[in-house]
């Protein structure tokens, strides 16, 4: 068993040596920044500029945060304060089900419903055409995908909160609502934030769903009606070229690393700061 | 001046009582909406695959033609999902469940190594399958293995064994340290305890590990891209490439032909239902297992 723990703890190192092995060969011919900053993406004369993946994934992921952000938020203290048996036994299933679909399904629902819906109801409200093909479209289908996840963290943490707390404010003749604003959002205000970036670090490795409604173009999106390309889309995309020209390979193996690093930096950051949280009411 | 501070206080509490009925407003929307986009997604998804839905695409295998519209079906992504769930998550189990085990028995005191496990865990949780699919992908490379059964199930397992070891190590962290302490003081081994009492009394949350496990193993697609490959046979052995349905539907939903893409929707209906049986199985389950366990 020992053994088998051992292997636990050395996958995440060994998927990362892996990595830095196989892009180290981009990084022979290529400086680190050249990569990151530039944004001239032609495999077949060497030119390998991370720049428009890497602000694509960053606007696809940050839009649906905003959007996701505020409504898992405002659930978790409709269901933790407000919500009574039925409601919750309701929405819990409801929750796991969202949890359960897997992302094939969001795309085609993207497709389906979402993508018409951006080119003929949205994007014309703001005067712009577009094919619904756009950064938005992935924005939309990817806060359903992370509402779930980030939604069962809050209520965690609403939950973990010690009644005592409510209890005392409300004692003190504060209304309800008042202990909500001044007291449990205070105290919780570390954990949502940790669940925040937990739901940006998913959302950023979110693959399939994404690839198939942002609409796959390689230039610097500069609006959110523009179609992009981030990262695990350029990787999904392009892994069967990847046996035909080595650079191209470590090139798409750098931004698997690169995606591996942003990822695991928003991790750690956010799970270090829910388990000092988690301590202080221990 | 009493006068004027009373009234500013009114004033604040009226004040206070329309902001509490204005969120309580959004906030009962915002959880309305969650439920109404699991409709949304849920009737759509049927809407449009179940006109396309036939016996005969659940229960042959492609047929010549088959990607420009003729006949055929999806039996060979069905079976190849399903061999490849299977494998996975019997892979991941006989890894995970003693990991569990192990971290809530023999490292029962050592507090900061369990802490430690659990953090990598979740960091190893958080690791994007697309990442899992790569790394996968050079492995083969580096060992030239062609795209396989076997690799995909050896991937995805090792995709599904954080989830699977973090929902079994839950279900063991709420086991009260009475019933633990009671078996050791009656004689028992800890190998007794991990296995006969730990394990029975969590035997509801061990199922819904698996089964969560399952359901996440049956719908990944993006590790599955670069490690099993696709064709249109149902494998016979593991060193053969296998169809998967996230794949079909994916590959299908590209094609520029009506009747392919219509066929997409119509596998999207087979794993939305795939995935409501396991949601529903891991509720019966939990309520029927719940009876055999010690109640405190």
């Amino acid at each position: 068993m020992f053994c088998w723990v051992m292997i636990v703890v050395i996958v995440p190192f060994l998927i990362m040596a892996g990595l830095i092995w196989k892009s180290s060969f981009l990084l022979k011919d290529h400086t680190l920044g050249e990569m990151i900053f530039t944004s001239q993406w032609k495999p077949m004369s060497g030119k390998f500029g991370f720049l428009p993946f890497i602000l694509s994934s960053l606007w696809v992921t940050l839009v649906a945060l905003i959007i996701a952000g505020p409504i898992c938020l405002f659930s978790s203290i409709h269901l933790t304060q407000y919500a009574n048996r039925f409601v919750l036994k309701v929405m819990h299933p409801i929750i796991d089900i969202l949890a359960g679909i897997p992302s094939v399904i969001y795309g085609v629902w993207g497709i389906i419903v979402i993508v018409p819906f951006v080119s003929e109801k949205i994007a014309p409200a703001f005067g712009i055409q577009t094919s619904g093909y756009t950064i938005f479209s992935g924005a939309i289908v990817l806060a359903v995908m992370i509402i779930p996840f980030i939604l069962n963290i809050l209520l965690d943490i609403f939950n973990s909160i010690p009644i005592e707390l409510t209890e005392a404010s409300l004692s003190l003749g504060a209304g309800k609502w008042y202990t909500i604003k001044h007291v449990l959002l205070r105290k919780a205000f570390p954990g949502i934030i940790s669940a925040m970036g937990l739901g940006l670090s998913r959302a950023f490795g979110e693959t399939i769903a994404v690839l198939m409604v942002v609409g796959n173009v390689s230039i610097i999106p500069h609006g959110i009606f523009q179609p992009g390309y981030p990262l695990p889309a350029l990787i999904a995309n392009n892994y069967g070229e990847m046996l035909s020209i080595p650079e191209y390979d470590s090139a798409l193996m750098f931004s698997a690393l690169l995606l591996l690093v942003i990822v695991l930096v928003f991790n750690l950051g956010s799970r270090l700061m829910i388990m000092r949280y988690e301590k202080r009411f221990r | 001046m009493k006068r004027d501070s009373g009234n500013k206080r009114k004033f604040k509490k009226t004040r206070l009582k329309y902001e509490e009925y204005l969120f309580r407003g959004i906030m009962f929307l915002s959880s309305c909406l969650i439920a109404f986009v699991l409709g949304l997604i849920l009737f759509s998804i049927l809407v449009k695959g179940l006109p396309a839905l036939s016996f005969e695409m659940i229960t042959q295998t492609p047929k010549g033609g088959f990607y420009f519209g003729k006949e055929g079906g999806i039996l060979n992504a069905i079976i190849g999902s399903l061999y490849l769930a299977l494998g996975s998550t019997f892979l991941a189990f006989i890894i995970g469940l003693p990991i569990a085990l192990y971290m809530n028995t023999w490292l029962f005191h050592k507090e900061k190594t369990v802490h430690g496990l659990r953090f990598i865990l979740d960091l190893l949780w958080g690791i994007p399958s697309i990442v899992y699919g790569a790394f996968g992908f050079t492995l083969m490379i580096f060992f030239g293995i062609k795209a396989s059964l076997l690799a995909g199930i050896i991937i995805i397992a090792l995709l599904i064994l954080p989830i699977m070891i973090r929902a079994i190590d839950e279900g063991l962290r709420t086991v009260p340290l009475g019933l633990q302490e009671a078996s050791y003081s009656l004689g028992s081994t800890k190998s007794e305890v991990a296995f006969k009492v730990l394990m029975k009394q969590c035997m509801p949350c061990i199922v819904t590990a698996v089964l969560l496990s399952f359901g996440r193993a049956i719908g990944d697609a993006a590790a599955v891209l670069f490690t099993t490959g696709f064709t249109d046979n149902i494998p016979t052995s593991l060193s053969q490439p296998t169809a998967t349905l996230p794949l079909a539907i994916f590959f299908q939903l590209s094609s520029p032909i009506p009747e392919v893409k219509e066929r997409a929707y119509a596998a999207a209906v087979v794993l939305t239902v795939i995935i409501l049986i396991i949601s529903v199985l891991a509720r019966v389950f939990t309520s029927r297992f719940n009876k055999h366990s010690i109640k405190f």
